[in-house]
């Protein structure tokens, strides 16, 4: 479904990604995790048409999008979500989801009745009247996700769309994401929150520093060396395996 | 409030206007009504952009002289019936505004930039209009031909001297139906697709344009459908006074107007623009009788309230009068429409 | 050679004249240096485009004006009154009705100072009426010959004037405390609140010294040009030309923008006539914002 081909994109003279490549199949929820300010929004940002890369190539659904704009990007079912959530903060919440269903939609009947039939799936129906502005942040994160779905995306890119939420909330929305991909769209996301990462993705793409240091299957990822000490720092990695080695001693001991 | 019931409520208030005429012969009252009516519609059109799009001209002057001279000039250099030379008028500045707006949304100019770029724009034209004589006429202004015989008043678009119905309230009915025209169209714009992007780009650029919407179509078609209904306004002032001249159409007087009263009535909605050119208008008007009185008649006066009255909605009243009608109605009426 | 256009002749002249035209749009230039500085320091420090910058000069004159015609007080002496007088009414103004009544909103900011700025500029219409006020000062006719142009006493007194001016501002800033607060929150607003920056204060601070700096101005233009209510507007235009081509926040850029839209008016006056010519400057104006709206000095801002 998406496919990005050895990405740059350089900040004066930072290199906030380089040569990035990665695979979103389709009908799978693939995640991208990394440190803070591994580059994870601007390779988001480059795929949706936001940033323009120096080099390579971005290809979506088989077609090179890489220079296109974002909205003619969304248009052919591709669309993004904000870390920092951006809601239409006058308009209420039935019409903050209908300008996401006008992008198929004419009819601004239709758009509200298609706003309001979405609203359904993410729990929202009992807000649809009230002002975006008012909304918690769980509730602005919901509307941010709701609005992408309302546009009928084939593949949706979530930044961070848990950050800020309780267990309960990141539950709900975990359960709401696994619907969306059973309804046939392909999802890749960026999460810090291990948990969902672990029970939603089929797959992981681990950034640091621009880099792409590790992929594969999340359970061997979040124990891979490397990874461990991109969050947790030099020497990290070796400190762990020492305290696992300790106590596996001390319970064949114990034993 | 319920749709309906505002719908009923502001129907009502259109019929009201539409039947005063036959029940007032004071000039003045007409004058008065006529006047409001008018910079309703220039704020209507400052609406389109600034109240529903969120992009605040400084230089609506701009597209006002350009409706204005166009009507004028076809007139005055061709004998083009005035009926005809209207549309041409609109299509002209909608032209201008397409200009203007390509530019602008092109080179990714908002806010204070944008506003700065208004203003230079229609300052460019002052100039222009005021050097070009062979095209403009000048300072000297162009001045239409009256028309003293009644039988051609409808067809030269003149009602100074028409049969007596027409010439007290031919002018009165024309900036109405202007008026009702340019309110329907926005009426009807604020329920369509367009005018749901169109708000979404004024709230939030960046997340409209990753929600598919192409925010340069959009912000261009506004400031053209602005053009329009702008020009409009200064279709009628040629009509009306016959004469325009570089100051009139393309100095700074109309550009504060044209965004007074969207500002004062409620921006982004359509009645807006007409419940602030009545505020503004008729405190203006009692302030003038009222020091007058005490201070002879000085001019200046009216505007300076204008401006306090623009400082205090800004600070107090974000949504503006309407805004202001709608909180009221529902302190009143609380609960029964939540 | 003459080309007849539309109406407008344009014709070739000599070297001289071109020189002459050239030195006089030197010293207009520092005049409109000097009314810049104020709006650039302010954009710099609070963002935001001042639309009653050109009241505020419009207001700055009539003081100057009343002064001399009242109390007989010199133009360049008045300075000494009307400077620290626009301080504080830039202070005050900024203060209680400016920063209150936008809510912190920068689009409010605007329609808040051009209501402002029809406050004064009609308050002014009504007290003073349109009648031109004109100052003469026995030297203002005085000056040298320079051959290809004569210069008079108070265009020197004007660029000695906003030269002088730049610098004092440049110093302040640089070097006392007040300045190095002025320029933290003009680079990071909340950094300089935590670290105990009164960042209201400052605003009103930074936003009484521009309208200090256009009361100097004010002094300096009084002796070359009559006062009326609309004098404000005609400036304000030219100043914010400036201001965008110079490149916002800059004192250097106010001062080289200056003297590049003065000698650009001044020639375009001598080739395209006295009316066509003012359009150099709208001209520029839309050249600089659409392609490089950070100006020549300018830093970016986000």
């Amino acid at each position: 479904m998406l496919e990005v081909n050895a990405v740059c994109k350089k900040f004066g003279g930072l290199n906030a990604v380089s040569a990035t490549s990665l695979v979103v199949p389709k009908g799978k929820i693939v995640s991208l995790i990394g440190p803070n300010g591994a580059g994870k929004t601007t390779l988001f940002a480059l795929i949706s048409g936001f940033l323009k890369p120096d080099s390579g190539r971005v290809y979506f659904d088989g077609k090179d999008i890489t220079n296109e704009r974002p909205h003619s990007i969304c248009r052919q079912g591709l669309v993004r979500t904000f870390q920092v959530v951006q809601p239409f903060a006058n308009l209420s919440v039935k019409e903050n989801i209908a300008v996401g269903a006008h992008t198929r939609l004419a009819k601004r009947a239709d758009a509200l009745a298609k706003a309001t039939e979405v609203a359904r799936l993410v729990g929202m129906e009992k807000m649809l009247q009230q002002s975006a502005g008012s909304l918690t942040i769980a509730g602005r994160k919901c509307l941010e996700l709701a609005r992408a779905l309302s546009t009928e995306p084939k593949l949706l890119l979530l930044d961070e769309v848990m950050a800020g939420l309780n267990a309960t909330e990141i539950q709900e929305i975990v359960n709401i994401i696994n619907g969306i991909r059973d309804s046939g769209v392909t999802i890749f996301l960026i999460e810090h929150v291990m948990q969902a990462v672990m029970s939603l993705s089929d797959y992981t793409y681990v950034l640091n520093q621009g880099v792409m240091i590790a992929d594969g299957e999340p359970r061997e990822v979040t124990s891979n060396p490397a990874v461990i000490e991109a969050y947790l720092g030099h020497g990290a990695a070796e400190r762990i395996a020492a305290i696992r080695t300790v106590s596996s001693r001390k319970e064949s001991a114990d034993a | 409030m319920s749709n309906r019931v505002r719908l009923i409520g502001w129907c009502t208030f259109l019929v009201m206007l539409s039947l005063i005429p036959l029940f007032i012969t004071s000039g003045r009252w007409i004058d008065f009504l006529e006047m409001t009516m008018f910079v309703a519609v220039l704020g209507q059109g400052w609406n389109i952009l600034g109240g529903y799009g969120g992009q605040y001209s400084f230089g609506n002057a701009l597209f006002f002289g350009t409706g204005a001279y166009i009507q004028a000039l076809l007139q005055f250099k061709f004998g083009l019936s005035p009926w005809f030379s209207l549309w041409f008028a609109l299509a002209g500045t909608a032209l201008v505004g397409a200009m203007v707006g390509y530019l602008s949304f092109r080179y990714g100019l908002r806010g204070s930039y944008f506003a700065l770029i208004t203003l230079a724009f229609a300052e460019a034209f002052h100039v222009l209009s005021r050097s070009l004589t062979a095209i403009t006429e000048g300072g000297h202004g162009v001045q239409l031909t009256l028309n003293q015989n009644p039988d051609q008043a409808i067809s030269t678009f003149q009602f100074n001297f028409a049969g007596d119905f027409l010439k007290a309230y031919g002018f009165y009915y024309t900036i109405f139906s202007i008026m009702l025209i340019a309110f329907c169209a926005v009426w009807l714009m604020e329920r369509s697709r367009f005018g749901a992007q169109l708000v979404a780009v004024r709230e939030n650029e960046d997340a409209a344009e990753a929600l598919g919407i192409n925010t340069f179509r959009v912000k261009m078609g506004a400031i053209c459908f602005s053009a329009s209904i702008t020009a409009m306004a200064g279709v009628y002032y040629t009509q009306k006074f016959l004469f325009i001249e570089p100051g009139i159409a393309y100095g700074p007087a109309k550009s504060v107007e044209a965004l007074f009263a969207p500002i004062v009535g409620g921006l982004g909605t359509v009645i807006g623009p007409l419940l602030g050119s009545f505020f503004i208008h008729g405190v203006g008007e009692i302030t003038k009788e009222m020091i007058g009185h005490v201070l002879g008649n000085r001019p200046g006066v009216d505007l300076i309230l204008f401006g306090v009255i623009l400082v205090l909605v800004l600070a107090f009243l974000p949504r503006g009068l309407a805004g202001l009608v709608e909180d009221l109605w529902k302190r009143i009426f609380r609960g029964r429409n939540a | 050679m003459t080309i007849d256009f539309l109406g407008i002749s344009l014709q070739s002249y000599s070297w001289q004249t071109v020189l002459g035209s050239s030195i006089s749009g030197v010293f207009l230039g520092s005049i409109y240096a000097l009314v810049a500085l104020g709006l650039t320091l302010i954009y710099g420090v609070l963002h935001i485009i001042n639309f009653a910058h050109g009241s505020l000069l419009m207001l700055a004159m009539y003081a100057v004006f009343f002064l001399w015609n009242i109390l007989g007080l010199d133009p360049y002496l008045s300075m000494l009154i009307v400077v620290p007088g626009g301080y504080l009414f830039g202070y005050t103004l900024q203060r209680t009705i400016i920063g209150k009544a936008s809510h912190g909103k920068d689009e409010i900011t605007l329609l808040v100072m051009l209501g402002v700025s029809i406050v004064m500029e009609n308050t002014a219409l009504f007290f003073f009426t349109a009648t031109d006020r004109s100052v003469r000062v026995p030297y203002d006719l005085d000056g040298f010959d320079l051959g290809v142009t004569y210069v008079v006493y108070p265009e020197i007194a004007a660029l000695l004037g906003s030269l002088l001016i730049t610098l004092v501002l440049w110093f302040f800033m640089s070097y006392t405390d007040t300045g190095k607060a002025i320029r933290a929150v003009s680079k990071e607003r909340q950094g300089a609140r935590l670290v105990g920056i009164n960042v209201e204060h400052i605003f009103a601070v930074s936003f009484g010294i521009g309208t200090a700096c256009v009361a100097a101005a004010a002094a300096l233009l009084v002796p070359t040009y009559a006062v009326h209510p609309q004098i404000g507007y005609l400036f304000v235009l030219i100043a914010f030309t400036v201001v965008v081509l110079g490149g916002m926040g800059s004192f250097v850029g106010a001062l080289a923008g200056g003297l590049i839209i003065g000698v650009t008016e001044q020639l375009g006056r001598l080739y395209l006539g006295e009316s066509l010519g003012l359009i150099t400057i709208s001209v520029i104006f839309i050249i600089v914002l659409l392609f490089r709206p950070t100006g020549l000095f300018g830093s970016k801002s986000s």
